[in-house]
């Protein structure tokens, strides 16, 4: 809502200063988002009527006209607008002026004649976006009048940001009421004069939707005349309201509007046919519409009817047909109640959104029909002449909104607000913001005024007094403290724990969007039918994630772009399986690429592996399982290399997978080098690990390497796991640390270096001991994978 | 002279022309060892004439000692010179940087919730979890936002069908915490929440912090003081903080909370009471209990904290941008 400042001190006497009022209205609740000057950009344009025109000898569209600036100072500007005219008024802009846009106006001869200024249009002074021809100035300009002033443009407009609550502060009175209570006057509305009727000429009114309209009121006016100019003053006030001016009709009502709060709507009678019907649409009923569009109706749409059929969407837009122009002579105007819940949405529907349905949506008070109707009769003969007929009233009583009665407790804004407020003060706030108030012991009894559609609950009303009462008069205070200590749970502590490893280890966190590029998906998960958004901001963001990988590979390509060579990522977040299955998992994901380390003095560095992931991985797990325990399997499926992934068990459960991206999908993402990926669904891994204290021997130990070869197609684990499941009691650690293929041993063969570490655990083990267990092994390993000794 | 002191003039001029331990300890040998002259010397003392042998035994003891002060001296300057050469053979740059690998970091908003939930939690919050995917009752119906309520035009909702959505705000959680506990409740509700904007200041992700505290006696005042003692710790500075009267169908009062900035004031966080009817939806006697809920905006809190002016800058990944938190 925007209005001018100007408009509203000259309806009350405000005793703060703009800033003071923004101030007040921010601190109630009506937000003063900006304020901006109307001061209009352009100097040294004032008022000129045109006194005579001529056409331009030499051009068809232009014409010469001469333009009275003042007293014995005529002007002769050129000018290419079809709708001059001779007698009326137009802004001025004289040798010397400067417009919007650094336009300097100079002399010019255009096709041989001087050209002394230029009468302009709204736009052309910035006062409009756009406009169709020069701007009419009213009856009341004065050729050599400064346009700024007569224009009154030595004000500023307001733009409230209004919650959708305040539907009772969308127009001036709303405003001035608010402004009363808030500066403790009593303010008190004037009376407006009935209009008597002249004619008694009507149209008859039937309402069949009476839930929905529970009242409408009609007029005829005959003999209007449409033509003439809005007044100036009214055209500023719409504009700053942010409303254009269309023809004067149009202008009235909406004016109307912004000043009662009740939007208006005005036929041209001549083209109704027979009586006027309040209902729902039919089926299928078609309607055009004021934007010129047409559009089907659905049948939960209210409309205005004639015998025709419908000829406005009520509250929202009216249709084309019946809508008046500059032609109009005879109106009939309409001003009615429509229940908010039969507006609400129905806009958004078809796509509109007008300040008629803007209103009526949040509620419109459905005693103000007749008053704006008497008030907009006033002014519109006033300004277009024409002779009202009698205005036709059907009220439906048991649809109108009920009278709303609340109780409330002093013991309850006590208990909400946590302060007390003098009883008096209660009063004082709650009469002063229209409230009928009957004073009870301890408790109030309060009646609602027809135009608060936001208040019904008691709690409704102590939000009212807090508002008045300001908030920041409410001092704070301690919450009574509940003797209980909050904790992470052990989910959540786990998750930090290994966001913090990971950082260790090297990587960087990032955060990627949940709603991922389809193309994407498909190049690494061709078979996925993921949740699909049914209105996605964009293409390449429709798809619900299933897994975390494509941001990640997302991530790496954008910061490749940017030069990087090397890049340790990962992200914790849910991913969404499927439409069947809602089930939202939290996953971890990461990704390492290019060289192991960051490029650095005294280390030859390599790239980044297989092993460097998977030992990434057994870092963060270390902490919450026995790594031993993790079982390692063939994945099944084609995102990752073949050869290099592996899924990842533990107790039977699969917790996640890592390896290399497949290098067609690598190449398909014009990738250098190879992409290590991992993905652990967070809610398997255990949250600790028990661990049990086992005695350790105090005895020396016994340490021996050997060297076995072994087909190379076995795979190392299986050793180490037979040699750790024999069961050897003196076998105290077990490492690997060699792997050989090459040179000196057979193709097909590899050799691997043991590190075995023996220890009694009652006595000192003696090498023969420790000679005897190892023969031992190798016999085990030649008997298990044909194992022999390398010498 | 006679020939013990020569003896002792010949060891001095090789002690002091010894020039490394080993030639040092040479001569300790020669003179002072098991063999050693002044050893043998002392062993031979048997032969002299038992009246001469204490003062001739006194003078070779003499010598010894002698030797001996003179060897342990010489020692301590040979192995001075040893270990002060061992230093200068390893002087290194020191400026050098160090190696291995180079730490990553926490995103800015996982930090920024990190900091939001530790102070919460301190004072007896628990940290609550749901859903992202929602449907019309969670996010909407229960929160007392009904279908065609102009409120939830302000949403910008996306929808996966006619019930599912993605969450708007955290505010789920609530209703899901609610209906499955009961009071007394204190907890806060972190996540990604989704509305169909994009521009320099909206994201059409972003993340919120939503918390709830029900009890017998929950007050506005209680809810102005600790969110006035959370926004001061939080930004470490007592802050110019107001409490302005605004509109959440879920609350009432309800408040936006704005803080004075370098730019006058800037909405920071939105509050209220909650209202009764989401109380009745979740079956709390709202006449018994009451309570408060507040809702922030996280990636407006960081960019506040970290001077960053672009909210786009927390998705795009830049590890430029990153590294740097």
């Amino acid at each position: 809502m925007n209005f001018s400042e100007s408009w509203l001190r000259e309806l009350i006497n405000v005793p703060v200063d703009r800033d003071g009022l923004a101030d007040q209205l921010t601190m109630a609740g009506l937000e003063v988002e900006l304020i901006t000057d109307c001061k209009g950009q352009f100097s040294n344009v004032i008022v000129g009527k045109v006194v005579g025109i001529t056409s331009h000898p030499d051009a068809v569209s232009l014409n010469i006209c001469q333009v009275e600036i003042g007293v014995d100072d005529v002007k002769t500007v050129i000018c290419g607008a079809d709708n001059v005219s001779s007698g009326a008024c137009y802004p001025y802009a004289m040798i010397g002026a400067k417009l919007p846009g650094e336009i300097h106006i100079e002399k010019r001869t255009i096709k041989g004649i001087l050209s002394e200024g230029m009468l302009c249009s709204e736009s052309e002074l910035g006062l409009a976006e756009s406009a169709k021809g020069i701007y009419q100035l009213g009856k009341n300009a004065v050729p050599g009048m400064d346009l700024q002033s007569y224009l009154d443009l030595d004000d500023y407009m307001f733009e409230l940001s209004l919650t959708p609550n305040r539907g009772d502060c969308l127009s001036l009175m709303g405003i001035v009421r608010e402004v009363a209570v808030l500066n403790k006057i009593i303010f008190r509305t004037t009376d407006i004069t009935p209009v008597p009727k002249l004619i008694n000429t009507i149209r008859n009114i039937n309402i069949t939707a009476a839930d929905a309209c529970p009242r409408y009121c009609g007029r005829i006016v005959e003999n209007v005349d449409a033509t003439v100019p809005t007044p100036t003053l009214i055209v500023e006030r719409l504009r700053r309201s942010n409303i254009r001016s269309i023809n004067v009709i149009v202008d009235l009502t909406n004016y109307i509007m912004l000043e009662l709060g009740q939007p208006m709507h005005a036929f041209d009678n001549s083209k109704l046919k027979g009586d006027i019907n309040i209902r729902f649409a039919d089926k299928k009923e078609e309607l055009i519409m004021l934007d010129g569009e047409s559009r089907i109706l659905s049948d939960n749409t209210l409309v205005i009817a004639d015998d025709s059929g419908a000829i406005a969407m009520a509250g929202i837009m009216g249709g084309e047909i019946s809508s008046v122009t500059t032609d109009t002579k005879t109106l009939f105007l309409e001003s009615a109640f429509f229940s908010p819940q039969s507006i609400m949405g129905r806009a958004r529907q078809y796509g509109l959104h007008t300040e008629a349905s803007h209103r009526f949506e949040r509620g419109v008070d459905p005693e103000l029909a007749i008053t704006a109707m008497e008030r907009l009769t006033g002014i519109l003969i006033e300004i277009c002449g024409g002779n009202p007929g009698p205005v036709i009233h059907i009220v439906k009583d048991d649809y109108l909104p009920y009278e709303v009665k609340i109780r409330l407790r002093s013991s309850r804004i006590e208990k909400v607000l946590g302060i007390k407020i003098a009883s008096t003060r209660v009063t004082d706030i709650l009469t002063h913001l229209g409230f009928e108030v009957v004073i009870k012991l301890e408790e109030w009894e309060v009646t609602v005024p027809t135009y608060r559609f936001d208040i019904s609950i008691e709690v409704d009303l102590i939000e009212e007094i807090a508002r008045i009462y300001g908030y920041n008069q409410i001092i704070g205070t301690s919450p009574q403290i509940n003797i209980k200590m909050g904790v992470l749970n052990d989910d959540q502590l786990r998750n930090q724990l290994i966001a913090h490893t990971l950082m260790t280890l090297g990587y960087t966190e990032v955060i990627t969007y949940s709603f991922i590029d389809p193309c994407l998906l498909d190049i690494l998960f061709p078979d996925n039918a993921p949740i699909q958004l049914m209105n996605p901001i964009s293409a390449d963001m429709s798809v619900m994630r299933q897994s975390l990988w494509p941001g990640l590979i997302s991530s790496l390509l954008y910061n490749i772009k940017r030069q990087q060579t090397r890049l340790k990522i990962f992200e914790i977040g849910h991913v969404y399986q499927s439409k069947d299955n809602m089930i939202e998992k939290r996953l971890l994901s990461g990704i390492n690429y290019g060289n192991y380390l960051q490029k650095q003095w005294g280390i030859d560095d390599r790239s980044s592996d297989f092993y460097d992931i998977k030992s990434d991985i057994e870092a963060i797990l270390n902490t919450y399982l026995e790594i031993k325990d993790l079982v390692y399997k063939k994945p099944q499926n084609d995102t990752l290399h073949t050869f290099q992934s592996t899924d990842i068990y533990y107790n039977n459960q699969k917790l996640g997978v890592l390896g290399a991206l497949n290098p067609r999908i690598v190449g398909k993402l014009g990738l250098q080098k190879s992409v290590f990926l991992f993905e652990l669904d967070l809610s398997l891994i255990p949250v600790n690990k028990t661990v049990k204290y086992v005695k350790f021997s105090k005895y020396p130990s016994i340490k021996r390497d050997i060297s076995i070869i072994i087909d190379e197609k076995v795979p190392v684990f299986e050793v180490i796991n037979h040699i750790n499941s024999s069961n050897i009691a003196s076998l105290h650690n077990l490492e690997l640390f060699d792997v050989y293929q090459g040179e000196g041993i057979d193709l097909g063969k590899k050799s691997l270096a043991l590190g075995l570490t023996f220890q009694g655990s009652s006595s000192t083990l003696t090498d023969e001991e420790a000679d005897i267990v190892i023969n031992n092994i190798l016999h085990s390993l030649h008997e298990q994978f044909k194992a022999i000794l390398r010498e | 002279m006679n020939e013990l002191d020569q003896l002792l003039e010949e060891a001095n001029s090789l002690i002091s022309s010894a020039d490394d331990l080993q030639v040092l300890d040479k001569i300790r040998v020669t003179y002072l060892g098991k063999k050693g002259l002044l050893t043998t010397r002392l062993k031979e003392l048997g032969k002299l004439p038992a009246e001469q042998r204490p003062a001739a035994g006194q003078m070779i003891n003499e010598i010894k000692e002698k030797i001996q002060i003179l060897i342990s001296d010489k020692k301590i300057i040979l192995e001075n010179q040893v270990y002060s050469e061992k230093l200068t053979s390893e002087n290194i740059d020191i400026s050098l940087p160090g190696r291995g690998q180079t730490q990553g970091s926490l995103h800015p908003i996982t930090q920024t919730l990190a900091e939001i939930e530790s102070l919460f939690v301190t004072i007896g919050f628990k940290v609550a979890d749901g859903p992202e995917i929602e449907d019309n009752y969670h996010n909407f119906e229960a929160l007392n936002i009904p279908e065609n309520h102009p409120a939830r035009a302000m949403h910008d909702t996306f929808y996966i069908d006619a019930d599912k959505l993605l969450r708007t705000h955290t505010s789920n959680v609530q209703i899901r915490y609610m209906k499955d506990n009961k009071p007394p409740m204190a907890i806060i509700a972190p996540g990604r929440v989704y509305r169909c904007d994009s521009d320099m200041t909206h994201t059409p992700m972003f993340h919120q912090v939503e918390g709830l505290l029900i009890n017998e006696d929950v007050t506005f005042a209680n809810l102005k003081e600790l969110l006035t003692e959370f926004l001061n710790q939080f930004f470490k500075k007592e802050l110019q903080i107001r409490f302005r009267p605004s509109y959440f169908p879920f609350t009432e009062p309800s408040a936006e909370v704005d803080i004075l900035g370098e730019n006058g004031w800037m909405e920071i966080l939105g509050c209220g009471m909650v209202h009764p009817y989401v109380l009745d939806n979740v079956g709390i006697n709202s006449e018994r209990y009451n309570g408060f809920a507040f809702g922030m905006g996280v990636e407006r809190l960081a960019m506040l904290k970290y001077g960053i002016d672009d909210i786009r800058l927390f998705f795009e990944n830049d590890i430029r941008f990153l590294k740097q938190f």
